[in-house]
C-alpha cells in the first residue's frame, strides 16, 4: 500500500478502540476532511456544486439515518421519504413562523420534531418484524404524505402546494434561499453531514451500536443477555428520523429552493434505500458510497449519449436508464451484497498484499 | 368533541342504513376490488410460499404480461394466439428469472432477494416500456364492461368476470399445493433451500415452474385489471397495494390472500365513501395500510399466516 | 485469575441439597404447556449457591424448556421461580438478566455481525449506563466507561484463551469457539447462575475437556452456581454435584451422579445398558 501500516502496536485500549487506528490513516482523512471544506468552494464550478456535490451530502445524511434503522438496528423502513417531509414541512414552518431563528437551529428542532414522529411510527417494531415491519412502515409513509397534501397549514394556505425556503443567514453569509450561492450551501450541507457522521460513528462502535446490533442479529438472544428492545428499537427510529429530516430540510432549503409532497414520495424511500444497500448495510462509509453511487449514475447515464455523440430521446433515455439501474443493484447484489464498502475493505486488502496475490 | 364523535361513530352507520341499495352496491364494488387485489396477492403467495422471495416485482409482471398481451393484439394478432403466445413470454421471463437472479443468490437473506426483486422491477419497467411503448393502452379481450341490475342492485359483469376467475385460481391452486407432490416439494423449498436440495429436489425446475406460474397468473390479473383500467405504468403499483392484503391473509396462505383482499377491498371502499368525507377524501392512500398495521398489532402473523414460535 | 470479577465472596458450596441455607433459585411445579403439548409438568428443583447441577434427559424431555422458564423466555402456566428467596416468575428476560442469571444457547446464539470482542462487551451491556449525549462524542465518562468495560471483556478473554480471535467476526469462527465465545459472553455480565444449554455439544474430545475445565474453573473461581445440560454423561460425571433426570416433561431423577446413575428408571428412559 501507500503507506506500511504494520509495526504500529496499540499499548492502550484506548488506542485499540481508536476509529482510525493507524496513524497515517488519521492523518489522511483530516487531510480530506480539511480538503473538502475548502477545495470545492474554490475550485468547483457551479455546476458541480449544485447538481452532484450538494445533492450527494445531503442523501449521504439521509443514508446514514437510513443505515442506523436498517443496517444496524435490523429493522426493515420503507418510510424514509415521510421523514424526510416531516423535517422538511417541519423546517418550513419553524423558520417561517420564526424568522429570527438561526436556521441551524431550525435544521436541528425539525430534526427533533422528525424524531418524535420516528418514535411514534417506531413503536409497532415491537410487535412486527421483518417485512411486516417495512409494510409498517409504508403506512408511515403513505400518511404523512397524504397529510401534508391535504392540511394546507402545512403549505402556509399557499396554492400552490409548494413549501419554498426562505433566505437565511448563518454568520453574515447567505444560505438559504434563492440569493444563496452554491458554495455557502455546500458549505453548510457538508458541515452537517461531517459532524453527525461523526457522532453516527461514535454511536456504533459503543454501547448503544452493540444493543442494536444484538437487536439485528439474535434479537431473543439479545433480550435474554439484558437488552431491552422497544427501548433500543424506537432509540433507532429516533436517531434514524432525526438524520432523515435534517435531510429532508437540507432537501429544500440547500439543494432545490422549493418542493412539493412529490419530493418525498415512495420513490424517495426507495432511492434511500438503494443507497444503503449499495453502499452496505451496517457501514458508516457505506452510506455515503452508496449516495455517491446512486447520485452519479443518473447523471452519468443521462450525459452518456451526449459524450458519445448518440442522439436519444428523452422517453428512451429514462427508460435505459430504469433498466441499467434495476441491472446494476441486481449486479451489485449478487456480486457483493455487502456492498461497495465491502468491495473497498477487500480493495485495501489486496492493495497490502500487492504484487503479491495472497 | 360530541359533533366529532356522531360524526365518526354515528353518521355514517345512519347512511349506511339509510340507503341499503347504495350499501350493498358499495360492498360488491368493495369485493370486486378486493378479489382483483387478491388476484395480485396470489402471485406473491405463490412465489413467497415455494421460494421464500418476497417478489417486489410482482406488479411489474402484470403490468409486463398486460403489455406484452396488448402489443401482440395490437399487431394484428388474434386473442387466443396472443394469449398463448403471453403464455410462453412469461415462462421465459421465469426461465431468465432463474437464471440471472435466483440462482447466483441462492440462500442469501431475504432483504437481499427482496431487494433484487426491486432491481428487477425497474429493469423489467423500463424493458417494457422500452419494448411496447408508454402509453396507455386499452385492453380488450371480449369480456364486456357494462352493467346490469339485479334486484335494484347494479352490478357490473366485468367485476364479475374478475371475482368468479379469481375464486378458481385460488380452488385450483390451493389444490395443487396441498394434494400434488410438486406442491410438496415447492413447500419444502419455501422452508429451506439447502436441506430441499439435499434430498434431491430439482431447485431450479422448482424455481422455473413457481414463477411460470406466477408469470400465468400475473396474466390474468393483467387482464382483469387492464380491461377495467387500461394498460398503463400504473398497474406496476399493484405491488404495493397487494402489500396489505398479504399483511391480512398471510404471506403463504392462498386462502389468506383471497380473504385478506376481501377485507381490504371492502374495508377501503367502505373508509372512502363514509369516512372519507370526514376528513377531505383520498383516504384509499393509506387507509388500506392502516387497516392492515392493526391487524398486525394484534395478529403479528397475519389471519392465516403460520404462528411464528419463536425458539431458543 | 483473582476473583476480581466477581463481587461475592467464595461462599459455602455444601453437599448436595446444603442444609440450613435457602436454594438460590427454586423451581417450583412448573407446567408449561404449547397448546396441547406438555412440555413441562409439575417440574420442581432447587439450586442451592454454588453448585453444579446437570440436567439430562433424551431429546423433547423439556430441558431447554426449562432454562427458558427460568430465564424469562417463557411463563409457565402453573408454578413459579424463586430465586433469591423472590418470585420471579413473570419477569421479561432483560429483567432475569439484570439478576444476574446469565445464558448460552443449544444452538449458539452469537451476534454474527460482531467481532468476538463485541459479542463479549455486549454481555456488559447490563453494567453500562446510558450517557447517551456523551456516547455520540466518546467523550469523557462515557470514554471511561467503554475502556472500563473492554478491560473486564479482555480479563474474560485471557482466562477463556481466546486472544487470537477477539477481533474475528462471529460468524467466521469454527463451531468449537463459536461455543467458548458464547460462554465468554455469558461470563463476561458476571453473573450468579450460569445457565448453560448443551455447552459441549458437536465438540471432540480435546475440545470437551477444554470446556470442561473452564466450567469448573469459573465455578472454582468465582463461585458461580451453574446449571447444565449435557448429554455427555462421562462429563455429567465428572463435574456436576447433581443431577436431574427429565422426560417426557417430567422429572424421574434427582440426586448425586452415581445415584441417578444406578436408578432404573433413568436408565430405562435414556440411559440404557452397556451391551456387551
Amino acid at each position: 500500500m501507500i503507506y506500511r501500516e504494520t509495526g504500529q502496536f496499540k499499548t492502550t485500549y484506548a488506542a485499540d478502540q481508536a476509529i482510525f487506528p493507524i496513524v497515517q490513516d488519521r492523518f489522511v482523512v483530516l487531510l480530506a476532511a480539511a480538503a473538502a471544506f475548502v477545495v470545492p468552494p474554490l475550485v468547483a464550478g457551479e455546476y458541480w456544486l449544485q447538481a452532484i456535490l450538494i445533492p450527494f451530502l445531503v442523501y449521504a445524511l439521509a443514508a446514514l439515518g437510513l443505515n442506523i434503522l436498517t443496517g444496524y438496528a435490523g429493522q426493515i423502513s420503507l418510510g424514509t421519504g415521510g421523514f424526510m417531509a416531516v423535517g422538511a414541512y417541519s423546517a418550513f414552518k419553524l423558520s417561517t413562523a420564526f424568522p429570527w431563528l438561526n436556521i441551524v437551529a431550525v435544521f436541528l428542532l425539525s430534526g427533533v420534531i422528525a424524531a418524535l414522529v420516528g418514535i411514534v411510527f417506531g413503536i409497532p417494531s415491537l410487535r412486527i418484524k421483518g417485512f411486516y415491519l417495512a409494510v409498517a412502515t409504508l403506512a408511515s409513509q403513505f400518511f404523512l404524505i397524504w397529510l401534508f397534501n391535504k392540511v394546507p397549514w402545512f403549505v402556509n394556505y399557499a396554492s400552490s402546494g409548494t413549501i419554498t425556503a426562505p433566505g437565511r443567514r448563518v454568520l453574515g453569509v447567505m444560505v438559504t434561499g434563492p440569493n444563496a450561492t452554491a458554495a455557502a450551501r455546500y458549505v453548510v450541507a457538508l458541515a452537517f453531514v461531517a459532524v453527525f457522521a461523526l457522532v453516527a460513528k461514535n454511536l456504533v462502535r459503543g454501547r448503544v451500536g452493540r444493543a442494536w446490533m444484538a437487536i439485528r442479529d439474535r434479537d431473543i438472544a439479545a433480550e435474554i443477555i439484558g437488552v431491552r428492545p422497544l427501548r433500543t428499537k424506537l432509540l433507532a427510529f429516533a436517531i434514524s428520523s432525526f438524520y432523515c429530516g435534517i435531510a429532508g430540510a437540507e432537501l429544500v432549503f440547500l439543494f432545490l429552493g422549493s418542493a412539493e409532497t412529490q419530493a418525498f414520495d415512495i420513490n424517495q424511500s426507495f432511492l434511500v434505500l438503494f443507497m444503503v444497500i449499495i453502499g452496505g448495510l451496517g457501514s458508516v462509509l457505506g452510506s455515503f458510497l452508496g449516495a455517491a453511487f446512486i447520485i452519479v449514475v443518473p447523471i452519468f447515464l443521462t450525459n452518456l449519449p451526449h459524450m458519445v455523440g448518440l442522439d436519444v430521446s428523452v422517453a428512451l433515455l429514462k427508460q435505459i436508464e430504469l433498466m441499467v439501474f434495476g441491472g446494476l443493484i441486481l449486479f451489485f447484489l449478487v456480486v457483493e451484497p455487502h456492498g461497495l464498502a465491502r468491495l473497498w475493505q477487500i480493495g485495501k486488502e489486496k492493495l497490502r498484499l500487492w504484487p503479491f496475490p495472497h | 368533541m360530541i359533533e366529532l364523535l356522531r360524526a365518526v361513530l354515528v353518521a355514517p352507520f345512519a347512511d349506511m342504513a339509510g340507503n341499503p341499495t347504495f350499501l350493498v352496491e358499495v360492498l360488491l364494488g368493495g369485493i370486486a376490488a378486493g378479489l382483483m387485489y387478491s388476484l395480485v396477492a396470489l402471485g406473491f403467495v405463490l412465489i413467497f410460499k415455494a421460494s421464500g422471495v418476497f417478489n417486489f416485482a410482482q406488479g411489474v409482471m402484470v403490468l409486463f404480461a398486460a403489455l406484452t398481451l396488448v402489443g401482440l393484439m395490437d399487431m394484428g394478432v388474434p386473442v387466443p394466439i396472443a394469449l398463448a403466445l403471453t403464455v410462453v413470454v412469461m415462462i421465459a421471463l421465469a426461465f431468465a428469472i432463474e437464471r440471472a437472479v435466483l440462482r447466483p443468490l441462492v440462500n442469501q437473506e431475504p432483504i437481499i432477494l427482496f431487494m433484487a426483486t426491486i432491481g428487477l422491477n425497474f429493469f423489467l419497467e423500463g424493458f417494457g416500456e422500452m419494448a411496447w411503448g408508454a402509453n396507455v393502452k386499452k385492453l380488450d379481450i371480449g369480456i364486456p364492461d357494462t352493467s346490469f341490475i339485479v334486484r335494484g342492485v347494479q352490478m357490473n359483469r366485468l367485476e364479475l368476470t374478475a371475482a368468479l376467475t379469481a375464486a378458481v385460481m385460488v380452488a385450483v391452486l390451493a389444490v395443487f399445493f396441498q394434494r400434488t407432490r410438486i406442491g410438496r416439494a415447492l413447500r419444502a423449498v419455501a422452508d429451506d433451500h439447502e436441506a430441499a436440495l439435499s434430498i434431491g429436489i430439482p431447485l431450479k425446475t422448482i424455481w422455473i415452474v413457481v414463477w411460470s406460474v406466477a408469470g400465468l397468473v400475473a396474466i390474468v390479473a393483467g387482464i382483469m385489471w387492464g380491461s377495467k383500467s387500461g394498460v398503463q405504468f400504473s398497474l406496476s403499483l399493484l405491488a404495493l397495494k397487494a402489500l396489505p392484503v398479504l399483511i391480512l391473509g398471510g404471506f403463504t396462505s392462498v386462502p389468506g390472500a383471497i380473504v385478506g383482499g376481501l377485507i381490504i377491498g371492502v374495508g377501503e371502499k367502505l373508509g372512502e365513501v363514509y369516512w372519507g368525507p370526514l376528513v377531505g377524501g383520498a383516504i384509499e392512500n393509506w387507509f388500506a395500510y392502516v387497516l392492515a398495521l392493526t391487524f398486525l398489532l394484534f395478529r403479528p402473523q397475519g389471519l392465516f399466516g403460520e404462528k411464528i414460535i419463536e425458539r431458543v | 485469575m483473582p476473583g476480581t470479577l466477581a463481587a461475592q465472596s467464595i461462599p459455602d458450596t455444601g453437599p448436595a441439597g446444603g442444609l440450613g441455607r435457602d436454594p438460590l433459585l427454586r423451581v417450583e411445579a412448573i407446567t408449561v404447556r404449547f397448546g396441547a403439548l406438555q412440555a413441562l409438568s409439575a417440574v420442581s428443583v432447587d439450586v442451592h449457591r454454588g453448585e453444579i447441577v446437570a440436567i439430562i434427559g433424551p431429546n423433547g424431555a423439556g430441558k431447554t424448556t426449562l432454562l427458558n422458564v427460568i430465564s424469562g423466555f417463557y411463563h409457565p402456566q402453573q408454578g413459579r421461580i424463586v430465586y433469591e428467596g423472590k418470585d420471579r416468575t413473570h419477569l421479561k428476560p432483560f429483567d432475569v438478566a439484570a439478576l444476574g442469571i446469565a445464558r448460552t444457547f443449544q444452538n449458539v446464539a452469537l451476534f454474527k455481525g460482531m467481532t468476538v470482542l463485541d459479542n463479549i462487551m455486549t454481555g456488559r451491556l447490563l453494567k453500562m449506563r446510558g450517557h447517551f449525549l456523551l456516547d455520540a462524542l466518546y467523550w469523557g465518562p462515557a470514554k471511561r466507561q467503554e475502556l472500563e468495560h473492554r478491560a473486564a471483556a479482555e480479563r474474560v478473554i485471557d482466562f477463556l484463551e481466546i486472544q487470537a480471535i477477539r477481533k474475528t467476526p462471529a460468524g467466521r469462527l469454527p463451531y468449537g469457539l463459536q461455543k467458548r465465545v458464547e460462554l465468554a459472553r455469558a461470563l463476561a455480565a458476571e453473573p450468579q447462575l450460569l445457565l448453560l444449554d448443551e455447552p459441549m455439544a458437536g465438540m471432540n474430545v480435546e475440545e470437551k475437556e477444554d470446556m470442561s475445565r473452564f466450567i469448573l474453573d469459573v465455578h472454582d473461581e468465582f463461585g458461580t452456581t451453574i446449571v447444565l445440560i449435557e448429554h455427555d454423561m462421562s462429563v455429567v460425571m465428572d463435574i456436576s454435584d447433581r443431577v436431574v433426570a427429565l422426560d417426557y416433561g417430567r422429572k424421574i431423577a434427582d440426586g448425586s451422579p452415581d445415584a441417578v446413575r444406578k436408578d432404573q428408571v433413568v436408565i430405562d428412559a435414556y440411559l440404557g445398558v452397556a451391551h456387551d
